[in-house]
């Protein structure tokens, strides 16, 4: 029993120690610093951001620009993945474009989103999507060369149009790789909007973390840093269960 | 932090085909830069946003003939290795000591797991208030943000060693170092080596971002600067000069990689 309890406890040693010396830390060498906060002020600032709605809101702002980005990665990445998968012809043409304008990286744009759109979400979401776009293309695509075959024979034999053959056949068959890409573009995606908001964009939870570290409140900006991080982490622990949870439902095991 | 922010995978899924197939693919992108051409020119878009294809490839040629151009992409490129070198460095000597050890794997990789969505960036305004606006900031952060791919895989890497080979090792009376460096490290490092290619990406885009906020030469800082005074046409030539970055310090790492692991497919 007690050998269970201890097994339990393992993974909160580490953290509770590092946070309780940073704890010690604060209050006594750096007590007066600017730059830190001790963990419990941090607490406290989040409580206080939690009651006064900014925590809501500018968590709203960050995951919807993310979820819209996402979205418009999806439809875009899939139909494309989808196309270049079926015809190899189409995918070697395709292949050097893709190649060049694969490796810039998405903050490269973010100036050019900040000069087209100005300030707000849809700078942020445009630039979500075009990073989350390139792992979304390449994923489907492989998902689609990966169809069984004889599948393509039976579509054939029923002569169904290239629209049915898509939604009926290729869609169906794809779906638990899907949504191993999916769970990918939504780490990916929440990644760019932090850091779109970090080094831009007066919105969501990264300008949130920016202004409280301007206005030397290390309390609360560490609030912040904890926060995106619990944020983060369970929405990738979440659609990691919804990409194995429908990889079970499609008789997927691994 | 091992998110891949702008995951590739490891190799691109079509290789290139017959000699007309190449042609066909440059035609695309002929087209789409022809189409670039048509738009920038019937004012489709405004110049403001869409500089003609002219007048990027000036700022390109005059911004690298002059040196500004070609001095900023140094800088970024500078920050970026050594960020990587370093977070690599790191990465594989934590990650083979936590690794190598079933207990140290027990008490501390719950604690990595929970830090390896967090967005390197969102570490910015931690570091800035300790260090100040200054390049060692932007590098400790490219090294804390991009060691993470490298710390996980070599952890992973080190954890799937396999129990036989543990056993050759203890029949062989090998030491613990040599038992690192001979078995657990070659078997860890293609894990090591995945690492490493997402964590130079995290670096390229960390460098960038960093940059941009701290005002430290570099191409984000000259974007940004370009954007903000409306001059597209240099906005352009910047973006083009990352694109560029990007793909040959990928194409490099793969070609590396390809080396190094040339043993396991003989």
């Amino acid at each position: 029993m007690t050998d269970r309890i201890f097994r339990w406890l393992r993974p909160w040693w580490f953290p509770v120690i590092v946070l309780g010396g940073f704890e010690w830390y604060a209050r006594t060498v750096g007590k007066s610093s600017d730059a830190i906060a001790p963990p419990s002020a941090a607490v406290r600032a989040f409580i206080t951001a939690v009651g006064d709605g900014s925590l809501l809101g500018a968590t709203a702002f960050t995951l919807g620009a993310a979820a819209l980005g996402l979205l418009l990665a999806a439809i875009l990445g899939i139909a494309s993945g989808i196309a270049l998968g079926l015809s190899r012809r189409a995918a070697r043409t395709a292949f050097f474009s893709i190649e060049v304008f694969r490796p810039v990286p998405s903050v490269a744009l973010i100036p050019l989103a900040m000069l087209v759109f100005g300030f707000g979400l849809q700078m942020e979401f445009s630039i979500v999507a075009f990073a989350a776009f390139w792992p979304l293309l390449i994923l489907t695509q492989a998902a689609v060369r990966q169809v069984e075959p004889r599948l393509f024979e039976v579509s054939h034999v029923l002569g169904l149009s290239p629209a049915q053959r898509a939604f009926k056949i290729i869609l169906p068959a794809i779906i638990p790789r899907l949504f191993v890409a999916l769970r990918l573009g939504v780490a990916v995606a929440l990644v760019v909007a932090v850091t779109v908001e970090v080094a831009a964009n007066p919105n969501g939870m990264g300008y949130a973390m920016m202004i409280a570290q301007q206005s030397m409140d290390p309390a609360l900006m560490l609030a912040w840093l904890f926060w995106i991080g619990v944020a983060g982490y369970a929405i990738n622990a979440a659609a990691l269960r919804i990409e194995r949870w429908v990889g079970r439902r499609m008789g997927v095991t691994a | 932090m091992s998110t891949p922010i702008d995951a590739l995978p490891a190799k691109p899924i079509v290789s290139g085909g017959g000699m007309l197939e190449w042609a066909g693919s440059l035609a695309v992108f002929l087209g789409i830069m022809a189409l670039w051409w048509l738009a920038s020119h019937a004012g489709w878009i405004s110049r403001v946003f869409l500089p003609t294809p002219e007048a990027t490839f000036a700022s390109l040629q005059g911004g690298l003939d002059q040196g500004e151009l070609l001095a900023h992409a140094g800088a970024t490129f500078q920050r970026m290795v050594l960020g990587w070198l370093l977070a690599s460095l790191a990465g594989i000597a934590l990650g083979a000591l936590i690794g190598i050890s079933a207990t140290a794997r027990a008490y501390l990789q719950p604690t990595l797991e929970f830090m390896r969505p967090l967005p390197a960036s969102a570490l910015l305004p931690l570091a800035i208030s300790i260090f100040g606006l200054s390049a060692n900031m932007v590098l400790s952060v490219v090294v804390f943000g991009a060691m993470w791919p490298v710390l996980l895989a070599t952890v992973h890497g080190f954890a799937a060693v396999e129990p036989g080979l543990r056993e050759v090792a203890r029949c062989l009376q090998l030491s613990q170092g040599a038992f690192l460096w001979k078995v657990a490290l070659p078997t860890a490092l293609p894990d090591i080596l995945a690492g490493m290619r997402l964590s130079l990406t995290v670096s390229l885009i960390v460098s960038v971002v960093g940059e941009m906020i701290a005002s430290q030469p570099g191409l984000g800082q000259a974007i940004l600067l370009a954007a903000r005074s409306f001059r597209a046409s240099e906005l352009f030539a910047g973006i083009a000069l990352l694109g560029l970055l990007g793909f040959a310090s990928n194409s490099a790492l793969s070609l590396a990689g390809k080396i190094l692991l040339k043993w396991q497919h003989d």
